[in-house]
Protein backbone atom coordinates (compact mmCIF):
# COMPACT_ATOMS: atom_id res chain seq x y z
CA UNK A 1 0.00 0.00 0.00
CA UNK A 2 2.76 2.56 0.98
CA UNK A 3 4.42 1.86 -2.33
CA UNK A 4 1.14 2.78 -4.42
CA UNK A 5 0.91 5.84 -1.71
CA UNK A 6 4.36 7.29 -2.19
CA UNK A 7 3.88 7.17 -6.36
CA UNK A 8 0.35 9.21 -5.81
CA UNK A 9 2.61 11.50 -3.62
CA UNK A 10 5.34 11.93 -5.97
CA UNK A 11 6.09 15.69 -7.51
CA UNK A 12 8.24 15.78 -10.56
CA UNK A 13 10.06 18.61 -9.36
CA UNK A 14 11.47 17.10 -6.36
CA UNK A 15 13.57 13.92 -7.49
CA UNK A 16 16.32 13.33 -10.14
CA UNK A 17 15.03 10.95 -12.20
CA UNK A 18 18.56 9.01 -13.25
CA UNK A 19 20.89 7.78 -10.45
CA UNK A 20 23.92 8.88 -12.12
CA UNK A 21 26.70 7.86 -9.88
CA UNK A 22 25.99 4.02 -11.17
CA UNK A 23 25.90 5.30 -14.74
CA UNK A 24 28.98 3.13 -15.16
CA UNK A 25 27.01 -0.15 -14.36
CA UNK A 26 24.44 0.93 -16.49
CA UNK A 27 26.66 0.71 -19.34
CA UNK A 28 28.37 -2.29 -18.48
CA UNK A 29 25.22 -3.59 -18.03
CA UNK A 30 24.00 -2.35 -21.20
CA UNK A 31 27.27 -3.86 -23.10
CA UNK A 32 26.57 -7.25 -21.57
CA UNK A 33 22.56 -7.39 -22.55
CA UNK A 34 23.89 -6.25 -26.08
CA UNK A 35 26.58 -9.05 -26.43
CA UNK A 36 23.74 -11.74 -25.34
CA UNK A 37 20.80 -10.79 -27.52
CA UNK A 38 23.29 -10.64 -30.16
CA UNK A 39 24.51 -13.68 -29.68
CA UNK A 40 20.81 -15.51 -29.23
CA UNK A 41 19.25 -13.98 -32.29
CA UNK A 42 22.11 -14.97 -34.33
CA UNK A 43 21.50 -18.38 -33.07
CA UNK A 44 17.96 -18.53 -33.41
CA UNK A 45 19.24 -17.46 -37.11
CA UNK A 46 20.57 -20.90 -37.48
CA UNK A 47 24.45 -20.44 -36.77
CA UNK A 48 26.02 -23.30 -34.67
CA UNK A 49 27.38 -22.65 -31.73
CA UNK A 50 29.33 -25.04 -29.79
CA UNK A 51 29.98 -25.04 -26.08
CA UNK A 52 33.24 -27.11 -24.90
CA UNK A 53 31.89 -30.38 -22.72
CA UNK A 54 31.05 -29.87 -19.04
CA UNK A 55 32.29 -33.45 -17.42
CA UNK A 56 29.48 -33.23 -14.47
CA UNK A 57 26.78 -32.27 -17.47
CA UNK A 58 27.93 -35.64 -19.41
CA UNK A 59 27.94 -37.85 -16.11
CA UNK A 60 23.57 -36.76 -16.24
CA UNK A 61 22.27 -39.54 -18.79
CA UNK A 62 25.17 -41.98 -17.49
CA UNK A 63 23.67 -41.65 -13.48
CA UNK A 64 20.17 -42.07 -14.95
CA UNK A 65 20.84 -44.87 -16.87
CA UNK A 66 22.68 -46.78 -13.91
CA UNK A 67 20.13 -46.29 -11.54
CA UNK A 68 17.62 -47.40 -14.60
CA UNK A 69 20.17 -50.65 -14.74
CA UNK A 70 20.01 -51.30 -10.98
CA UNK A 71 16.27 -51.32 -10.63
CA UNK A 72 16.75 -48.13 -8.54
CA UNK A 73 15.51 -44.76 -7.55
CA UNK A 74 17.02 -41.06 -8.87
CA UNK A 75 16.99 -38.17 -6.15
CA UNK A 76 17.06 -35.15 -7.53
CA UNK A 77 17.69 -31.80 -5.12
CA UNK A 78 17.05 -28.71 -5.72
CA UNK A 79 18.83 -26.58 -3.27
CA UNK A 80 17.50 -25.48 0.35
CA UNK A 81 16.65 -21.92 -1.27
CA UNK A 82 12.81 -20.66 -1.95
CA UNK A 83 11.91 -19.94 -5.80
CA UNK A 84 13.23 -16.52 -5.01
CA UNK A 85 16.75 -17.60 -5.34
CA UNK A 86 18.59 -17.93 -8.91
CA UNK A 87 20.03 -21.20 -8.04
CA UNK A 88 16.93 -22.48 -7.33
CA UNK A 89 15.39 -21.73 -10.88
CA UNK A 90 18.67 -23.57 -12.44
CA UNK A 91 18.15 -26.54 -10.59
CA UNK A 92 14.76 -26.46 -11.50
CA UNK A 93 15.53 -26.25 -15.11
CA UNK A 94 18.43 -28.97 -14.65
CA UNK A 95 15.44 -31.15 -13.43
CA UNK A 96 13.25 -30.63 -16.34
CA UNK A 97 16.10 -32.31 -18.34
CA UNK A 98 16.59 -35.09 -15.86
CA UNK A 99 12.56 -35.49 -15.54
CA UNK A 100 12.66 -36.41 -19.54
CA UNK A 101 15.43 -38.85 -18.92
CA UNK A 102 14.17 -40.47 -16.13
CA UNK A 103 10.44 -40.67 -18.22
CA UNK A 104 12.71 -41.90 -21.52
CA UNK A 105 14.54 -45.14 -18.99
CA UNK A 106 11.58 -45.38 -17.00
CA UNK A 107 13.71 -44.80 -13.74
CA UNK A 108 12.09 -43.76 -10.73
CA UNK A 109 12.50 -40.38 -9.64
CA UNK A 110 12.13 -38.98 -6.08
CA UNK A 111 12.70 -35.04 -5.33
CA UNK A 112 11.98 -33.85 -1.71
CA UNK A 113 11.67 -30.27 -1.14
CA UNK A 114 12.11 -27.81 1.77
CA UNK A 115 9.60 -25.13 0.13
CA UNK A 116 5.98 -25.57 -0.86
CA UNK A 117 6.66 -22.68 -3.59
CA UNK A 118 9.36 -25.38 -4.84
CA UNK A 119 7.19 -28.37 -4.94
CA UNK A 120 4.60 -26.61 -6.72
CA UNK A 121 6.87 -25.65 -9.70
CA UNK A 122 9.01 -28.68 -9.30
CA UNK A 123 5.94 -30.88 -9.62
CA UNK A 124 5.11 -28.70 -12.93
CA UNK A 125 8.33 -29.02 -14.61
CA UNK A 126 7.99 -32.98 -13.75
CA UNK A 127 4.62 -33.03 -15.30
CA UNK A 128 5.49 -30.98 -18.12
CA UNK A 129 9.05 -32.98 -19.04
CA UNK A 130 6.80 -36.59 -19.24
CA UNK A 131 4.09 -35.14 -21.32
CA UNK A 132 6.94 -33.31 -23.53
CA UNK A 133 8.80 -37.26 -24.01
CA UNK A 134 4.94 -39.02 -24.02
CA UNK A 135 4.84 -40.43 -21.10
CA UNK A 136 2.49 -39.25 -18.69
CA UNK A 137 1.08 -42.53 -17.69
CA UNK A 138 4.46 -42.73 -15.87
CA UNK A 139 4.05 -39.26 -13.79
CA UNK A 140 2.68 -39.01 -10.30
CA UNK A 141 2.27 -35.64 -8.36
CA UNK A 142 3.97 -37.99 -5.05
CA UNK A 143 7.46 -37.46 -7.27
CA UNK A 144 8.23 -34.07 -5.92
CA UNK A 145 6.90 -33.85 -1.72
CA UNK A 146 7.55 -31.34 0.15
CA UNK A 147 9.48 -32.48 4.01
CA UNK A 148 9.98 -29.30 6.08
CA UNK A 149 11.03 -25.59 5.80
CA UNK A 150 13.49 -26.66 8.66
CA UNK A 151 17.29 -26.69 7.86
CA UNK A 152 18.16 -29.62 9.59
CA UNK A 153 14.94 -31.41 9.66
CA UNK A 154 15.16 -31.35 5.86
CA UNK A 155 18.69 -32.72 5.97
CA UNK A 156 17.10 -35.11 8.27
CA UNK A 157 14.76 -36.71 5.60
CA UNK A 158 17.13 -36.70 3.31
CA UNK A 159 19.65 -38.73 4.87
CA UNK A 160 16.56 -41.29 5.74
CA UNK A 161 15.38 -41.46 2.53
CA UNK A 162 19.21 -41.88 1.02
CA UNK A 163 19.75 -44.88 3.53
CA UNK A 164 16.85 -46.71 3.38
CA UNK A 165 15.75 -46.27 -0.29
CA UNK A 166 19.76 -46.30 -1.52
CA UNK A 167 19.42 -44.20 -4.80
CA UNK A 168 21.61 -45.01 -7.46
CA UNK A 169 21.97 -41.44 -8.42
CA UNK A 170 21.96 -38.29 -6.54
CA UNK A 171 21.68 -34.61 -7.87
CA UNK A 172 21.87 -31.47 -5.77
CA UNK A 173 21.43 -28.97 -8.17
CA UNK A 174 20.80 -25.50 -6.01
CA UNK A 175 21.64 -23.26 -3.21
CA UNK A 176 22.99 -24.90 -0.55
CA UNK A 177 24.12 -24.32 3.35
CA UNK A 178 25.86 -26.45 5.80
CA UNK A 179 23.46 -29.66 5.19
CA UNK A 180 26.04 -30.07 1.57
CA UNK A 181 28.43 -32.18 2.85
CA UNK A 182 26.36 -33.85 5.47
CA UNK A 183 24.08 -34.59 2.29
CA UNK A 184 27.13 -35.59 -0.25
CA UNK A 185 28.93 -38.03 2.48
CA UNK A 186 26.00 -39.99 2.73
CA UNK A 187 25.25 -40.21 -0.67
CA UNK A 188 29.24 -41.42 -1.04
CA UNK A 189 28.43 -43.99 1.87
CA UNK A 190 25.34 -45.43 -0.30
CA UNK A 191 27.59 -45.58 -3.70
CA UNK A 192 25.53 -43.50 -5.43
CA UNK A 193 26.89 -41.85 -8.63
CA UNK A 194 26.84 -38.14 -7.41
CA UNK A 195 26.60 -34.35 -9.48
CA UNK A 196 26.23 -31.41 -7.54
CA UNK A 197 26.23 -27.77 -8.63
CA UNK A 198 26.06 -24.53 -7.02
CA UNK A 199 26.69 -20.95 -6.75
CA UNK A 200 27.77 -20.80 -3.30
CA UNK A 201 31.66 -20.53 -3.27
CA UNK A 202 31.75 -21.56 0.60
CA UNK A 203 30.14 -25.08 -0.35
CA UNK A 204 32.23 -25.88 -3.45
CA UNK A 205 34.72 -27.22 -1.62
CA UNK A 206 32.55 -29.81 0.28
CA UNK A 207 30.92 -30.82 -2.88
CA UNK A 208 34.56 -31.09 -4.89
CA UNK A 209 35.55 -33.33 -1.96
CA UNK A 210 32.78 -35.84 -1.64
CA UNK A 211 31.16 -36.29 -5.31
CA UNK A 212 31.93 -37.40 -8.38
CA UNK A 213 30.99 -34.65 -10.32
CA UNK A 214 30.86 -30.53 -9.37
CA UNK A 215 29.44 -27.61 -11.46
CA UNK A 216 31.17 -25.08 -10.30
CA UNK A 217 29.46 -21.90 -10.05
CA UNK A 218 28.60 -20.54 -13.53
CA UNK A 219 28.23 -23.97 -15.15
CA UNK A 220 24.93 -24.95 -12.98
CA UNK A 221 23.23 -21.69 -14.80
CA UNK A 222 24.49 -23.22 -18.77
CA UNK A 223 23.27 -26.54 -17.13
CA UNK A 224 20.20 -26.34 -18.47
CA UNK A 225 21.22 -24.79 -21.75
CA UNK A 226 23.87 -27.52 -22.06
CA UNK A 227 21.34 -30.62 -21.84
CA UNK A 228 18.54 -29.00 -24.10
CA UNK A 229 21.47 -28.35 -26.41
CA UNK A 230 18.27 -25.19 -27.18
CA UNK A 231 20.21 -22.74 -29.94
CA UNK A 232 18.88 -19.66 -28.01
CA UNK A 233 20.27 -20.21 -25.11
CA UNK A 234 23.59 -21.82 -26.19
CA UNK A 235 23.60 -18.28 -27.56
CA UNK A 236 23.18 -16.67 -24.48
CA UNK A 237 26.17 -18.48 -23.10
CA UNK A 238 28.40 -17.37 -25.88
CA UNK A 239 27.00 -13.34 -24.98
CA UNK A 240 28.08 -14.61 -21.47
CA UNK A 241 31.69 -15.57 -22.52
CA UNK A 242 32.13 -11.85 -24.27
CA UNK A 243 31.10 -10.45 -20.46
CA UNK A 244 33.88 -13.24 -19.20
CA UNK A 245 36.84 -11.54 -21.76
CA UNK A 246 36.00 -8.11 -21.07
CA UNK A 247 36.42 -9.00 -17.33
CA UNK A 248 39.70 -10.69 -18.11
CA UNK A 249 40.87 -7.47 -19.74
CA UNK A 250 40.13 -5.68 -17.13
CA UNK A 251 41.85 -7.48 -14.66
CA UNK A 252 44.86 -7.42 -16.81
CA UNK A 253 44.65 -3.39 -17.29
CA UNK A 254 44.54 -2.95 -13.50
CA UNK A 255 47.08 -5.47 -12.51
CA UNK A 256 49.20 -3.67 -14.89
CA UNK A 257 48.27 -0.33 -13.65
CA UNK A 258 48.72 -1.18 -9.77
CA UNK A 259 52.13 -2.46 -10.16
CA UNK A 260 53.17 0.26 -12.34
CA UNK A 261 52.16 2.55 -9.60
CA UNK A 262 54.10 0.05 -7.13
CA UNK A 263 57.10 0.65 -8.79
CA UNK A 264 57.79 3.70 -10.09
CA UNK A 265 55.47 5.63 -8.11
CA UNK A 266 53.89 7.69 -11.06
CA UNK A 267 51.29 10.19 -10.11
CA UNK A 268 50.12 10.10 -13.40
CA UNK A 269 49.66 6.23 -13.58
CA UNK A 270 48.08 6.47 -10.43
CA UNK A 271 45.41 8.71 -11.25
CA UNK A 272 44.65 6.48 -14.48
CA UNK A 273 44.56 3.88 -12.07
CA UNK A 274 42.01 5.53 -9.62
CA UNK A 275 39.70 6.30 -12.33
CA UNK A 276 40.11 2.46 -13.71
CA UNK A 277 38.84 1.37 -10.65
CA UNK A 278 36.08 3.89 -10.48
CA UNK A 279 35.10 2.33 -13.71
CA UNK A 280 34.23 -0.72 -11.96
CA UNK A 281 32.69 0.30 -8.50
CA UNK A 282 29.17 -0.46 -7.26
CA UNK A 283 28.13 2.78 -5.75
CA UNK A 284 25.71 1.70 -3.63
CA UNK B 1 -2.10 -19.30 -21.96
CA UNK B 2 -0.45 -21.35 -19.43
CA UNK B 3 2.51 -20.00 -20.40
CA UNK B 4 2.18 -16.75 -21.80
CA UNK B 5 0.50 -14.94 -18.73
CA UNK B 6 3.78 -16.12 -16.54
CA UNK B 7 6.14 -15.26 -19.04
CA UNK B 8 4.64 -12.19 -19.65
CA UNK B 9 4.34 -11.15 -15.60
CA UNK B 10 8.59 -12.44 -15.20
CA UNK B 11 9.30 -10.03 -17.92
CA UNK B 12 7.53 -7.06 -17.07
CA UNK B 13 8.69 -7.75 -13.43
CA UNK B 14 12.33 -8.28 -14.03
CA UNK B 15 12.56 -5.60 -16.39
CA UNK B 16 10.87 -3.07 -13.95
CA UNK B 17 13.30 -4.42 -11.04
CA UNK B 18 16.51 -3.82 -13.36
CA UNK B 19 15.41 0.07 -13.77
CA UNK B 20 14.78 0.41 -10.35
CA UNK B 21 18.17 0.16 -9.67
CA UNK B 22 18.91 3.22 -11.78
CA UNK B 23 15.43 5.37 -11.28
CA UNK B 24 16.42 7.24 -7.47
CA UNK B 25 12.46 8.47 -7.77
CA UNK B 26 9.42 6.89 -5.43
CA UNK B 27 8.34 4.08 -5.78
CA UNK B 28 11.53 2.41 -7.03
CA UNK B 29 13.92 2.69 -4.13
CA UNK B 30 11.42 1.05 -1.66
CA UNK B 31 10.37 -1.37 -4.13
CA UNK B 32 12.79 -4.64 -3.43
CA UNK B 33 11.56 -4.59 0.19
CA UNK B 34 7.93 -3.67 -0.29
CA UNK B 35 7.54 -6.45 -2.84
CA UNK B 36 10.27 -8.96 -0.61
CA UNK B 37 6.90 -8.70 2.11
CA UNK B 38 4.19 -9.86 -0.70
CA UNK B 39 6.75 -12.16 -1.55
CA UNK B 40 6.56 -13.79 2.59
CA UNK B 41 2.81 -12.87 2.49
CA UNK B 42 2.43 -15.63 -0.81
CA UNK B 43 4.78 -17.86 1.16
CA UNK B 44 2.22 -18.01 4.22
CA UNK B 45 -0.12 -19.19 1.85
CA UNK B 46 1.64 -21.67 0.04
CA UNK B 47 2.88 -23.25 3.19
CA UNK B 48 -0.74 -24.65 3.46
CA UNK B 49 -0.12 -26.01 0.14
CA UNK B 50 3.11 -27.86 0.97
CA UNK B 51 1.86 -28.70 4.62
CA UNK B 52 -1.40 -29.97 2.67
CA UNK B 53 1.20 -32.61 0.35
CA UNK B 54 2.94 -33.61 3.42
CA UNK B 55 -0.09 -34.91 5.21
CA UNK B 56 -1.89 -36.61 1.77
CA UNK B 57 1.77 -38.39 0.71
CA UNK B 58 2.42 -39.57 4.53
CA UNK B 59 -1.38 -41.03 4.64
CA UNK B 60 -0.64 -42.60 1.09
CA UNK B 61 2.22 -44.64 1.95
CA UNK B 62 0.61 -45.86 5.53
CA UNK B 63 -2.72 -47.07 3.46
CA UNK B 64 -0.37 -49.06 1.28
CA UNK B 65 1.66 -50.70 4.41
CA UNK B 66 4.61 -49.08 3.18
CA UNK B 67 7.78 -50.61 5.32
CA UNK B 68 8.29 -47.59 7.16
CA UNK B 69 5.02 -46.74 8.43
CA UNK B 70 6.55 -46.08 11.85
CA UNK B 71 8.61 -43.05 11.06
CA UNK B 72 5.34 -41.96 8.92
CA UNK B 73 3.25 -42.23 11.91
CA UNK B 74 5.65 -39.94 14.02
CA UNK B 75 5.44 -37.84 11.08
CA UNK B 76 1.78 -37.21 10.93
CA UNK B 77 1.51 -37.49 14.86
CA UNK B 78 4.13 -34.80 15.23
CA UNK B 79 2.93 -32.48 12.46
CA UNK B 80 -1.03 -32.88 14.10
CA UNK B 81 0.37 -32.30 17.53
CA UNK B 82 2.44 -29.35 17.08
CA UNK B 83 -0.42 -28.08 15.32
CA UNK B 84 -2.68 -28.23 18.19
CA UNK B 85 -0.45 -27.07 20.74
CA UNK B 86 0.23 -24.53 18.65
CA UNK B 87 -3.20 -23.24 17.57
CA UNK B 88 -4.87 -23.76 20.82
CA UNK B 89 -1.42 -22.08 22.72
CA UNK B 90 -1.72 -25.01 25.37
CA UNK B 91 0.17 -24.56 28.52
CA UNK B 92 -0.97 -20.54 28.50
CA UNK B 93 -3.79 -18.29 29.07
CA UNK B 94 -6.37 -18.61 25.75
CA UNK B 95 -5.70 -15.06 23.63
CA UNK B 96 -5.48 -15.91 19.81
CA UNK B 97 -3.08 -13.96 18.00
CA UNK B 98 -0.73 -14.22 20.79
CA UNK B 99 2.86 -14.97 20.85
CA UNK B 100 3.36 -18.70 20.73
CA UNK B 101 6.93 -18.22 21.80
CA UNK B 102 6.14 -17.14 25.35
CA UNK B 103 7.99 -19.06 28.17
CA UNK B 104 6.18 -21.93 29.69
CA UNK B 105 4.16 -22.90 26.71
CA UNK B 106 4.15 -26.38 25.44
CA UNK B 107 4.54 -25.12 21.91
CA UNK B 108 8.03 -23.33 23.18
CA UNK B 109 8.95 -26.53 25.75
CA UNK B 110 8.97 -28.87 22.79
CA UNK B 111 10.49 -26.65 20.36
CA UNK B 112 13.51 -26.02 23.22
CA UNK B 113 13.07 -29.98 24.60
CA UNK B 114 12.78 -31.64 21.54
CA UNK B 115 13.09 -30.08 18.02
CA UNK B 116 16.10 -28.12 18.90
CA UNK B 117 18.11 -30.60 20.33
CA UNK B 118 17.47 -33.12 17.36
CA UNK B 119 18.58 -29.99 14.78
CA UNK B 120 22.21 -29.56 16.72
CA UNK B 121 22.34 -33.05 16.85
CA UNK B 122 22.03 -33.31 13.00
CA UNK B 123 24.35 -30.44 12.50
CA UNK B 124 26.69 -32.30 15.14
CA UNK B 125 27.07 -34.96 12.24
CA UNK B 126 28.60 -32.23 9.98
CA UNK B 127 32.26 -32.66 12.31
CA UNK B 128 31.97 -36.76 11.48
CA UNK B 129 31.45 -35.60 7.82
CA UNK B 130 34.18 -33.11 7.64
CA UNK B 131 37.16 -35.49 8.58
CA UNK B 132 36.21 -38.11 6.21
CA UNK B 133 35.63 -36.10 3.04
CA UNK B 134 38.90 -34.50 4.39
CA UNK B 135 40.53 -37.96 4.49
CA UNK B 136 39.55 -38.64 0.68
CA UNK B 137 40.40 -35.42 -0.17
CA UNK B 138 43.93 -35.02 0.80
CA UNK B 139 45.36 -38.29 -0.05
CA UNK B 140 48.37 -37.53 -2.27
CA UNK B 141 47.31 -39.76 -5.27
CA UNK B 142 49.22 -37.32 -7.98
CA UNK B 143 50.93 -33.78 -7.83
CA UNK B 144 47.85 -31.55 -7.60
CA UNK B 145 46.51 -33.53 -4.64
CA UNK B 146 49.85 -33.53 -3.19
CA UNK B 147 49.97 -29.65 -3.29
CA UNK B 148 46.70 -29.20 -1.77
CA UNK B 149 47.42 -31.87 0.98
CA UNK B 150 50.63 -29.45 2.06
CA UNK B 151 48.69 -26.23 1.74
CA UNK B 152 45.84 -27.73 3.65
CA UNK B 153 48.21 -29.05 6.31
CA UNK B 154 49.93 -25.19 6.48
CA UNK B 155 46.30 -23.35 6.90
CA UNK B 156 45.17 -26.07 9.45
CA UNK B 157 48.18 -25.26 11.24
CA UNK B 158 48.40 -21.96 10.78
CA UNK B 159 44.86 -22.14 12.80
CA UNK B 160 46.33 -23.34 15.70
CA UNK B 161 48.71 -21.93 18.67
CA UNK B 162 51.08 -24.74 17.87
CA UNK B 163 51.52 -23.16 14.13
CA UNK B 164 53.09 -20.28 15.47
CA UNK B 165 55.56 -22.13 18.25
CA UNK B 166 56.99 -24.59 15.58
CA UNK B 167 58.14 -21.95 13.70
CA UNK B 168 58.75 -18.98 15.74
CA UNK B 169 62.60 -19.92 16.46
CA UNK B 170 63.28 -19.09 13.22
CA UNK B 171 65.39 -16.04 12.44
CA UNK B 172 63.55 -12.72 10.42
CA UNK B 173 65.62 -13.51 7.31
CA UNK B 174 63.68 -17.10 6.74
CA UNK B 175 60.38 -14.86 7.75
CA UNK B 176 58.95 -16.54 4.40
CA UNK B 177 58.83 -20.67 6.12
CA UNK B 178 56.91 -19.29 8.99
CA UNK B 179 53.77 -20.58 9.27
CA UNK B 180 52.14 -17.30 10.04
CA UNK B 181 53.57 -16.07 7.37
CA UNK B 182 52.64 -19.35 4.52
CA UNK B 183 48.79 -19.44 6.25
CA UNK B 184 48.59 -15.60 5.46
CA UNK B 185 49.97 -15.77 1.99
CA UNK B 186 48.03 -18.94 0.91
CA UNK B 187 44.88 -17.33 2.04
CA UNK B 188 45.16 -14.14 0.14
CA UNK B 189 46.74 -14.82 -2.94
CA UNK B 190 45.62 -17.96 -4.59
CA UNK B 191 42.53 -18.48 -2.48
CA UNK B 192 41.77 -14.96 -3.52
CA UNK B 193 42.37 -15.10 -6.87
CA UNK B 194 40.11 -18.69 -6.90
CA UNK B 195 37.67 -17.54 -5.12
CA UNK B 196 37.26 -13.78 -7.33
CA UNK B 197 37.53 -16.06 -10.49
CA UNK B 198 34.43 -18.47 -9.56
CA UNK B 199 32.47 -15.11 -8.30
CA UNK B 200 33.09 -13.26 -11.28
CA UNK B 201 31.80 -16.16 -13.41
CA UNK B 202 28.77 -16.82 -10.94
CA UNK B 203 28.62 -12.63 -11.69
CA UNK B 204 28.39 -13.08 -14.88
CA UNK B 205 26.25 -16.60 -14.83
CA UNK B 206 23.05 -14.78 -12.90
CA UNK B 207 23.05 -11.83 -15.20
CA UNK B 208 23.03 -14.10 -18.66
CA UNK B 209 20.77 -16.55 -16.53
CA UNK B 210 18.03 -13.54 -15.47
CA UNK B 211 17.98 -12.06 -18.97
CA UNK B 212 17.50 -15.63 -20.31
CA UNK B 213 14.63 -15.61 -17.82
CA UNK B 214 12.72 -11.93 -18.82
CA UNK B 215 13.53 -12.27 -22.46
CA UNK B 216 11.53 -15.91 -21.60
CA UNK B 217 14.39 -18.09 -23.65
CA UNK B 218 14.80 -20.01 -20.29
CA UNK B 219 11.24 -21.53 -19.63
CA UNK B 220 12.46 -24.99 -18.61
CA UNK B 221 11.11 -24.04 -15.25
CA UNK B 222 7.91 -23.74 -16.49
CA UNK B 223 7.89 -27.35 -18.16
CA UNK B 224 10.06 -26.34 -21.56
CA UNK B 225 8.65 -26.05 -25.15
CA UNK B 226 5.55 -28.67 -25.16
CA UNK B 227 2.39 -25.79 -25.29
Amino acid sequence: MSLFLSVLTLSPLNYEYFAFDKINLFVILILLVTAILFFVLKARRGKTLSIRKIAGLEAVEEAVGRATEMGKSVLFVPGSRDLDDLQTLAGLSILGSVARMTAQYEARLDVPVNRSLVMAAGQETVKEAYLAVGRPDLYRPEMVHYITDEQFGYVAALEGIMVRERPAACFYMGAFLAESLILAETGNSIGAIQVAGTAMPVQLPFFVAACDYTLIGEELFAAAAYLSQDRRMMGSLKGQDVGKAVAMFAIVIGSLLATIVALTGSSFVGSLFRAFIRLFALNY
Amino acid sequence: MKKRVPLIIIFCVGTLFVLAIFLPFPPFPAMEGEVSVWFDILKGFAFVLGGGNLIRVTADKIRKGHPDRFYLWVTLVGFFGMLVVGLLQLGGPIAPGGDFTTEGLWFRRIYDGIFAPCMAAIFSTLAFFVSSAAYRAFRAKNREATILLIAAFVILLGRTPLGNSLTAWLPDFLNFLKIPWLFEKILMYPNTAGQRAILIGIALGIISNSLRLILGVERSYLGGERS
